[in-house]
């Protein structure tokens, strides 16, 4: 009588954000296509001189991944917005955070982890040494379930703006900044032999906070956007 | 700015409330306050010992909610996954509505009629005592006009209650409802 419960809810929805990216997978595709091109810029740029990009490696793979990961963030929540989708998430009787949840989930899915599994392969074309490049995995596998976590967090403050995605770019990218500092050092530690566990350690605890705590931050942004 | 006069009334089970006005008078604003979506800024909803407004009510407004890229039956099945399956099955639900010839089909293919019938399959998901209809009528042809009068008559027989704007001539036909007339609180208007 009182609908299903918040799992059930939970499932069906990652469910059908998968479905939906895999049925719009061009449109999905276009963030990794864009990561691509803009790492492979800099050979271009800066020179090819292999201690020059080994250099700089972890910064712009970092960097391509932040602006790869907002470029995806601005169809978050939009399109369930602009159909009434998200009106009746609200009216369903399930709570916001547990939708924000499912929702993240699948743009981690379908955003996050290619991101990861392609950073091998940006690791050999930014000629980053192989210890470098296996800590620099570990960095974003840990670190982009954040930048969608915390996108979600501006996607739901800019959903009901028309151009809400210049906007929610100024909100993220500061909140970026620790992580993208941590990630980079921890990188450029193992390159140099120095010890890097307490960067990922840092991740971690960043990874936990932004588990328990933005999806509830969402909640209340998405409940205000839809007032 | 009042978006309406003062409105009150009561409604038990087996009711069905039609709310008329017109355009701009409130009646959306109105239905959306029922729904829980938007709080009035004035005045107060009282609801039964153990009902609460979002989890015993369905509401289907001008935005429809259905996915575009996914299947008429994709669509139906989220509803039952996410609202709480009814009585029926997915199949079933897509045959009572008379879509099941294009069942298979994407939402973007369907017409503006095929669409709201597609939408109206959260009545037959939920089982919610609620019904919160605004502008039902719209778009649906003259058998999806009298699907939805079936659909209705079935939902007050068994105690359920329903809230439904209408601004015209589309109106419920075949059993009791209430009017209430809706004025707008904008003294110009």
């Amino acid at each position: 009588m009182s609908g299903t419960k918040a799992s059930g809810a939970l499932t069906a929805l990652l469910k059908r954000d998968l479905l939906l990216a895999y049925r719009r997978r061009s449109e999905m595709a276009q963030p990794l296509i864009f990561l691509l091109v803009v790492v492979s810029l800099f050979p271009l740029g800066v020179g090819p001189s292999p201690q020059l990009l080994s250099l700089i490696a972890p910064g712009v793979i970092w960097i391509a991944a932040l602006l790869a990961t907002v470029l995806s963030l601005d169809s978050l929540f939009r399109s369930d917005f602009e159909d009434g989708s998200l009106e009746q998430f609200l009216l369903s009787g399930q709570p916001l955070a547990v939708i924000v949840i499912a929702k993240t989930a699948a743009h981690w899915l379908t955003a996050g982890l290619p991101l990861v599994l392609l950073s091998p392969l940006l690791a050999v074309w930014m000629n980053l040494p192989a210890e470098g490049a296996r800590v620099l995995v570990f960095t974003l596998a840990i670190g982009t379930p954040v930048l969608s976590l915390i996108g979600a967090i501006g996607g739901a403050l800019t959903v009901s703006l028309k151009r809400g995605g210049q906007l929610l770019s100024l909100l993220v990218f500061p909140l970026y900044v620790p992580l993208l500092i941590i990630a980079t050092n921890a990188v450029s530690a193992a390159v140099a032999g120095l010890p890097y566990t307490g960067q990922l350690g840092l991740m971690l605890a960043g990874l936990v906070a932004a588990l328990t705590l933005a999806p509830f931050a969402a909640s209340a942004a998405l409940k205000l956007s839809l007032e | 700015m009042p978006v309406f006069e003062p409105v009150s009334f009561t409604l038990s089970q087996g009711e069905l409330l039609l709310v008329t006005g017109a355009n701009g008078s409130g009646k959306t604003t109105l239905i959306r306050i029922l729904a829980g979506v938007l709080q009035p800024s004035q005045g107060e909803i009282r609801r039964s010992a153990g009902l609460s407004g979002q989890v015993h009510s369905v509401y289907v407004g001008h935005q429809l909610a259905v996915k575009d890229d996914l299947s008429v039956l994709e669509n139906i099945r989220f509803m039952q996954a996410f609202l709480g399956a009814g009585d029926l099955a997915t199949e079933d639900i897509a045959l009572q509505l008379g879509l099941h010839h294009v069942r298979q089909q994407a939402a973007r293919t369907l017409s503006a009629g095929q669409r709201k019938r597609c939408a109206l399959a959260r009545l037959h998901t939920s089982g919610r005592p609620l019904w919160l209809l605004d502008e039902p009528y719209s778009n649906l042809d003259h058998e999806g006009m009298t699907m939805l009068n079936g659909l209705l008559r079935r939902h007050l027989d068994s105690g359920g209650v329903c809230v439904m704007t209408t601004h015209g001539s589309l109106r419920p036909d075949g059993f009791a409802f209430r009017e209430y007339q809706l004025h707008s609180g904008n003294p110009r208007a």
